[in-house]
């Protein structure tokens, strides 16, 4: 494999990793669609950090959009308590922050020079192409390092707070009467899931970010009783989803994070029929197995 | 204002973001009523792969196959995400969120392949799913108004099924009547609403026309009837709002300001909406707790009771 392949397989399996940690935590807590909701949200902060500040760096843009991801998240929380359903409370908020992000970019396109393609849609192709110099030296593409590092914090995250999290995702009730501050971590995870989306579709593209925020830590979900191998077989699956969506690509020259997205579906597809514990197919043939016994018992 | 009324291309947006924003209101309704707010967002995404294979397959950027291949895609998802929740432990909220970027994923995949190969006239294919009201023609207007005109019809004669289905489905279904068919018949009007949202207004639109206005007007009324009716009247006037405000103002996408338009008036519903609004409930509270911080009350209402 050169390098090209392998640094742009390289930064899909990082993305996979950082995104699997915290969607393993949306999927158990039904808030899968929440990573879908910031991570068009987070456009509104990152235009707004721009008129702001001025400055297309990084540091004001990542700003921008772990705030507008909380925002998102706690605007849910508390449409909620005024009795609009989740759902729904989700659906009207991320499209009145993307549609208002829109407006502005619109506005001030001139002096912006944020292209709403770039932003959004965010390619996987061009990564290996966008590198950090320092003193003249590359030291690689810069997503791979962003990636690396949001990876790095949503693992001593949820490696810190592992017995934290995992007790409110399972029993919030359970968590809040052992005194753990059930909402604090629920913002913090939050916080992560904006943090991750937005280095994550900056670097790789929407399409990617959401389908590995998801797609992976539901195969595993499947696949898995217990949330340590949970969390551990999901990176696994979004690291096989981005080797298997890059030959996809390249053998049929298409979009990369397209394939990618694609390949973690097939995934999940085989992990929903041919799981060995719970697979649709592996339940089939149990069941008519069991079917014959009984007959020949019969007879 | 009214040299824009003599413009026939805008008559032919106005009507057509008028018409959609009331149809889709009102089978917003129904979807938040059955919990399915973000079933719109999905369908919009999960039709991408659909307009991709209806272009490989027709080879014509004429929009009934595109629109027919959107249709038959959101189905697929719909019924894909009905496959994942019945027959695993995987909730729904997760095979929607499944559903819609690997959708998304499989759809961009097969516009860059169709992209890379060079099929002529494949140009602007990827703006279908990125709206373009501004540029709605009368033709496409038409196909807004007829299948608008069928959502209604259908929501009107098929009301007391789809009321039963949103607030007891088990009663329904022990009076005799077909449920599931029913559940399918709103999928499939969730489906028409969203595929002619997106030619004219775009993925994000088409989830907000679907969720936004159906929330404000649940804010105002108990009644399912009253509660279909602003619904729907909310849909249109951000319709017209948006279409209005993008014409006469600096040149603003159509398709973000109906949004606007839509969470302004969502906005106004959760401040000022009688009994559920945040001011009547503030005001609520607030005699509540001075009738509490009255001395006499507690004593007086002790000895009645004891009497």
């Amino acid at each position: 494999m050169d390098s090209y392949s392998a640094t742009i397989v390289a930064t899909g399996a990082v993305v996979a990793g950082a995104c699997g940690f915290v969607g393993n935590f949306l999927v158990l807590r039904r808030m899968a669609l929440l990573g879908d909701a910031i991570s068009h949200s987070v456009l509104l902060g990152v235009v707004l950090a721009f008129l702001i500040t001025g400055d297309r760096g990084i540091g004001p843009m990542f700003a921008g959009a772990a705030v507008f991801g909380l925002l998102t998240a706690v605007m849910v929380q508390a449409l909620g308590r005024g009795g609009v359903a989740e759902d729904a409370a989700v659906g009207v908020t991320f499209t009145a922050f993307f549609a208002l992000g829109v407006v502005l970019l619109t506005l001030y396109a001139g002096r912006v020079h944020l292209d709403l393609e770039h932003v959004l849609y965010g390619e996987i192709a061009y990564v290996p192409w966008d590198t950090i110099e320092v003193g003249g030296i590359s030291l690689g593409p810069r997503a791979l390092w962003t990636m690396g590092a949001v990876f790095l914090l949503n693992l001593a995250a949820v490696g810190l707070f592992y017995k934290e999290f995992k007790i409110c995702s399972f029993d919030p009730e359970m968590a809040a009467a052992l005194g753990i501050p059930v909402a604090f971590f629920h913002y913090v995870l939050m916080a992560l899931v904006s943090l991750t989306t937005v280095a994550a579709f900056e670097s790789v593209g929407a399409v990617l970010a959401v389908a590995m925020l998801i797609a992976p830590g539901a195969t595993a979900y499947l696949l898995t009783h217990r949330l340590g191998w949970m969390l551990g077989l999901s990176v696994v699956c979004g690291a096989a989803s981005a080797v298997l969506g890059y030959g996809m690509a390249a053998w049929l020259d298409v979009s990369i994070s397209g394939a990618m997205a694609a390949a973690a579906g097939l995934l999940f597809a085989l992990a929903l029929l041919f799981s060995p514990s719970q697979g649709v197919v592996v339940k089939r043939l149990r069941r008519r197995r069991v079917g014959l016994r009984k007959e020949d018992v019969l007879q | 204002m009214g040299n824009l009324l003599l413009d026939p291309n805008f008559r032919w947006v106005l009507a057509g973001s008028l018409l959609l924003g009331a149809s889709s209101g009102a089978i917003g309704a129904f979807c938040l009523l059955r919990k399915r707010s973000l079933m719109g967002d999905v369908l919009a995404h999960a039709a991408l792969p659909g307009v991709g294979a209806a272009f490989l397959l027709t080879g014509s950027k004429e929009p009934l196959p595109l629109l027919a291949g959107a249709a038959v895609s959101g189905i697929a998802g719909t019924w894909c995400v009905d496959f994942i929740t019945r027959h695993s432990r995987v909730k729904e909220e997760t095979a929607l969120g499944l559903v819609l970027s690997v959708f998304f994923g499989i759809g961009v995949v097969l516009l860059t392949w169709i992209q890379r190969r060079g099929f002529a006239g494949q140009s602007g294919l990827d703006s279908f799913l990125f709206g373009q009201s501004a540029a709605m023609v009368r033709q496409d207007v038409v196909t807004i108004a007829v299948v608008s005109a069928v959502l209604v019809a259908a929501v009107a004669l098929l009301y007391k099924e789809l009321k039963l289905l949103c607030f007891d489905p088990a009663f329904g279904a022990g009076l005799g009547l077909p449920m599931r068919f029913v559940d399918g018949v709103l999928t499939a009007l969730i489906v028409l609403a969203v595929v002619i949202g997106l030619q004219a207004a775009g993925v994000v639109l088409t989830a907000a026309l679907l969720v936004t206005p159906a929330v404000a007007a649940r804010y105002w009324t108990r009644r399912l009837p009253v509660m279909l009716v602003l619904s729907g009247l909310f849909g249109a006037a951000s319709g017209a709002a948006g279409t209005v405000a993008s014409a006469v103002g600096p040149r603003l996408p159509t398709g973000p300001l109906i949004v606007l338009a839509a969470t302004a008036l969502f906005l106004v519903s959760l401040v000022a909406a009688p009994e559920r609004g945040l001011l009547a409930r503030g005001w609520r509270r607030w005699r509540l707790r001075r009738k509490a911080a009255r001395p006499d009350l507690g004593s007086r209402g002790g000895q009645g009771g004891a009497r």
